[in-house]
């Protein structure tokens, strides 16, 4: 008779991490019919759907953006068919170009031109699959790293030096440019690693103000007579030796780099790092309960630096999918704004490395579709960033996609007895 | 006013939290609502309080059926209830929280009006013999004095029905005899009281009327008279022995010896003072007390979460403290958290994982730096079945287990390396009936194989059960150290501060 406090129940509801649904804490077992519900509940369905809900609502934003749609509309009761109509051609070039310029282009006269979209789509996901990887290993283990921006502008700028200043015979090269690349990211992610672990400011604010400091750091470096291109004004480093640079996957037709490879090889070791090494699982422990984790002898602080480190050794390398890859010389805008769609690629992706994979994928095929839809549909470019921010509304408001769809509330875990 | 609960059903998903309850509660008597934590109890109470919506059956007062829309319908109707968690703000006056949320006003001005709220406090108290003052504010009160804030609140707003929700769990014995005392003049003044409870002595020693509740439906009805035993068995449902099993204790060397240990919080606060003790192989220690004493600190600094000021421990010779968690862990620490949801477990990890949460690094369960998915599998499903953990699979998370099942996955990852000693908090708290007992034998088990242990637990039922010796601690200090067959009044009167020798006088 030595009880006291009911907190059964609490167990889930104490502690549910971002990033893992809440599993039902009933005593009951799971029949057929709560595995269902599990599947529909879990986050990976919410992500497919907030994609569906983003595709659609962008939809109606093209129709009233499309001025024989708006026409056909003001007659709509007299002949509804018109307005239809309308809006299926809106849609339909809209909907095609994105598929055109992204996927597959029916309307070129080979193979190889037919896939050459998709080939710019896997261009575009290879910075955003390492930034992504990246962000969800730090998101697992609770650290919301906003400073990938930043630890790719430094990681392009130690491998742009390796690649320009050193003149090496190829595979060497280039592997020592990835391994600058790589270390420059480190760098980056040390230092806020070190300031939470050791006096606990907080990560989101001292990553933000490294993305400014590396942004103006690189623009000085720019201004420096060794970073200088010779003959240009404009602030751009000396176009790295091709011994440094991925070479082409398919030959120059596309600009599909190895970096590709390197991008699915790291999202595999990434999956070995949380799934399978006693490092990963100190890293997701210390994510989803600090507290336990340190109870059972982990070393939190140093755990925390070491996210971070392997965090920005991700964006390093995203950082050489660029400077290696696909723009060979370093500029301030190196980094566009990879290392914040990338926050975007790892919560689609659910923070594991497959869905990051195929959450890069997409977005690098949004990019991709861009031209297209200006020059096919003649809509502007920023349609692919409204899409891009309706996903990321969604995919912040799960309770609105299961509203919209319908979908069953995940039970409540708190107090569901006592 | 007579208070009436029929058929009332209440679902969470597929779980059926109460089902088809019927209650019938009485003006001027104590209704005792028995289950074991997880019966369903606090969830009817949260029904007729009006916070959750019943899926079915309905509420009559007087034979009248009413629905709740939230706890201020259910106040208007005269329904109170005084949480286990109190709700009460604390920078705030007694009279202020007395006033929440029933705010008077007097003046062109609209002034609160604070000395009609003195007033009633002071009536209140003085009827009841409180001894509350209306000045003071929440937070210089002891826990039993807030406790008769709330009560005061709830009479202020002339309830006829009080709902008490595990009102002993945060009380030391005296207090908890001042509180039954209070209840039996309310009920005397015609208020009828629920009191929601697992606990069978006051449940014998106040009520008129016992509802058992098990698994969400009403399972019977008992009488006071009926014995501990009888009352047990309908909560669990089986025949339960409510005394643990223990032969003498056979004290060899020692092993944790702990020296003048001072703990001092962030805020410059003395929680742990000169502490010093021993503990031998194959003999139990325990230490009562109110939780909030020190207990806290003098685990944490053990185990080296928490750096002391002064003094030291060491276990089996060896200094432990200024160590790294894992090396004091490594020198056969087996620490049982007192809270097992944040420092014990992590919920969403899954059972396996949390069964090797402080020995994943180690053979077998990883080889250079890669963890072995097959082996800590199957370990995890030798642990399952040797601590007969309810589960169907190993790869459920631990947050979806129970919490006896919950402290069953923190002991068995605990004891199952060699230790020379083990540290348990509160091992037992929020568990059933019969994990207490499974618990409590795996402790009795691991003293026979001869490790020291130490048990801190803020319920004298436990320690008494458990302790070759008790230790009681107060203000972070140890009162005495008493043999395990003291009185309960003298062990109260030391949770009050009193040292051996006055207690015992």
């Amino acid at each position: 008779m030595s009880e006291e406090t009911p907190v059964a129940g609490a167990g889930v509801a104490a502690t549910t991490a971002a990033d893992e649904p809440a599993t039902a804490s009933a005593p009951g077992r799971p029949d057929g019919r709560s595995v269902i519900r599990e599947i529909v509940e879990s986050s990976t369905v919410v992500v497919i759907l907030a994609v569906v809900a983003s595709l659609i609502l962008s939809g109606v934003l093209i129709l009233l953006a499309d001025p024989d749609f708006r026409a056909a509309l003001q007659y709509f009761f007299s002949r509804p068919a018109d307005t239809f109509q309308t809006a299926g051609d809106a849609l339909g070039s809209a909907y095609g170009a994105i598929w055109q310029g992204a996927v597959y282009n029916s309307g070129a006269p080979t193979f190889a031109t037919k896939i050459a979209p998709f080939m710019q789509t896997l261009t575009s996901a290879t910075p955003l699959i390492f930034a992504g990887l990246g962000l969800g290993i730090g998101f697992r283990a609770g650290l919301f790293n906003i400073g990938a921006q930043g630890q790719i502008l430094i990681g392009a700028t130690l491998g742009a030096s390796v690649g320009f200043m050193m003149h090496l015979p190829f595979p060497l090269h280039l592997v020592l440019a990835v391994i600058g690349c790589t270390l420059g990211g480190a760098l980056w992610g040390f230092i806020p690693g070190v300031l939470k672990a050791k006096t606990g400011a907080h990560e989101v604010i001292t990553t933000i103000m490294l993305n400014y400091i590396a942004l103006y750091l690189v623009g000085w470096l720019l201004s420096l007579e060794a970073f200088q291109r010779e003959g240009s004004d404009n602030p751009q480093s000396p176009v790295l030796d091709t011994s440094a640079q991925y070479p082409r996957l398919f030959g120059d037709q596309y600009q599909l780099h190895w970096g590709f490879v390197v991008a699915i090889l790291a999202a595999v070791f990434a999956w070995w790092l949380m799934e399978r090494s006693t490092l990963g699982f100190q890293f997701r422990a210390v994510g989803a309960n600090p507290s336990a984790a340190k109870t059972a002898g982990m070393r939190v602080s140093t755990i925390t630096i070491l996210v971070m480190v392997t965090a920005g050794s991700f964006s390093g390398l995203a950082a050489s999918a660029q400077i290696l890859g696909t723009q060979p010389s370093l500029t301030t805008g190196i980094a566009g704004s990879i290392g914040f769609d990338a926050i975007t690629v790892a919560l689609l992706g659910a923070s594991r490395p497959f869905g990051t994979v195929l959450a890069a994928i997409l977005f690098g095929g949004l990019k991709a579709a861009g031209p297209a839809l200006q020059v096919q549909a003649g809509l502007p470019v920023d349609i692919v960033l409204v899409i891009q921010s309706f996903i990321v509304l969604f995919i912040a408001a799960p309770p609105l996609v299961r509203f919209l769809f319908r979908l069953p509330t995940p039970r409540i875990v708190k107090e569901v007895a006592a | 006013m007579k208070l009436e609960l029929r058929g009332v059903t209440k679902k969470f998903g597929d779980f059926t939290a109460n089902d088809a309850i019927d209650l019938m509660i009485e003006p001027g008597t104590v209704h005792a609502l028995l289950g074991e934590n997880g019966a369903g109890k606090s969830t009817l109470m949260n029904v007729l309080f009006g916070l959750y919506d019943p899926d079915g059956g309905e509420i009559l007062i007087d034979d009248k059926p009413v629905d709740f829309d939230g706890p201020g319908d259910a106040m208007a109707a005269g329904i109170a209830m005084v949480h286990q968690h109190f709700m009460l703000v604390h920078p705030f006056t007694v009279a202020e929280n007395v006033m929440l949320g029933h705010e008077q006003v007097k003046g062109p001005f609209k002034l609160l009006d604070l000395n009609s709220a003195r007033d009633k406090v002071r009536e209140i108290s003085a009827r009841f013999g409180f001894n509350v003052d209306p000045d003071s504010l929440i937070e210089d009160l002891p826990v039993g004095a807030q406790q008769r804030v709330e009560i005061i609140k709830a009479l202020s707003q002339r309830a006829e029905v009080l709902i008490l929700d595990e009102p002993t769990a945060v009380l030391t014995p005296q207090e908890t005899d001042e509180l039954l005392e209070i209840v039996r003049q309310l009920r005397d003044s015609g208020t009828a009281v629920v009191l929601i409870t697992h606990k069978l002595r006051e449940v014998q020693a106040i009520a008129d009327t016992i509802t058992v509740i098990r698994r969400g439906k009403v399972v019977g009805t008992a009488l006071p008279t009926a014995s501990r035993e009888e009352l047990a068995s309908l909560m669990v449902g089986r025949a339960v022995t409510m005394t643990v099993e223990k032969g003498p204790a056979s004290p060899k060397d020692v092993v944790l010896s702990v020296e003048g240990l001072s703990v001092v919080d962030d805020l410059g606060v003395t929680q742990l003072k000169n502490v010093s003790f021993e503990v031998r192989a194959g003999e139990i220690l325990a230490i009562a007390g109110v939780q909030g004493n020190g207990q806290t600190e003098l685990t944490e600094s053990l185990l080296g979460a928490t750096t002391p000021v002064a003094g030291s421990a060491s276990l089996d010779g060896k200094k432990i403290t200024g160590l790294s968690i894992a090396d004091v862990l490594d020198a056969g620490l087996g620490f049982v958290p007192e809270d097992r949801t944040t420092d014990g477990l992590v919920a969403n990890f899954t059972i396996a994982n949390n069964l090797i949460l402080d020995v994943f690094d180690r053979a077998p369960y990883s080889q250079r730096g890669a963890l072995r998915p097959s082996v800590i599998e199957e370990e995890a499903k030798k642990h399952v079945e040797q601590f007969d953990i309810r589960t169907t699979s190993v790869f459920l998370t631990a947050g979806s287990l129970s919490g006896g099942n919950q402290q069953k996955v923190v002991l068995a990852r605990e004891l199952s390396r060699p230790l020379k000693l083990l540290i348990a908090s509160n091992p037992t708290r929020g568990l059933d009936v019969g994990s207490i007992e499974f618990v409590h034998k795996r402790i009795i088990a691991e003293r026979d194989a001869g490790a020291a242990v130490l048990i801190v637990s803020s319920e004298l039922d436990e320690v008494v059960a458990l302790a070759d010796r008790i230790a009681v601690m107060y203000h972070g200090e140890i009162v005495g150290i008493v043999p395990p067959d003291t009185d309960r009044d003298t062990l109260g009167l030391m949770m009050a501060g009193a040292h051996t020798e006055e207690a015992v006088a």
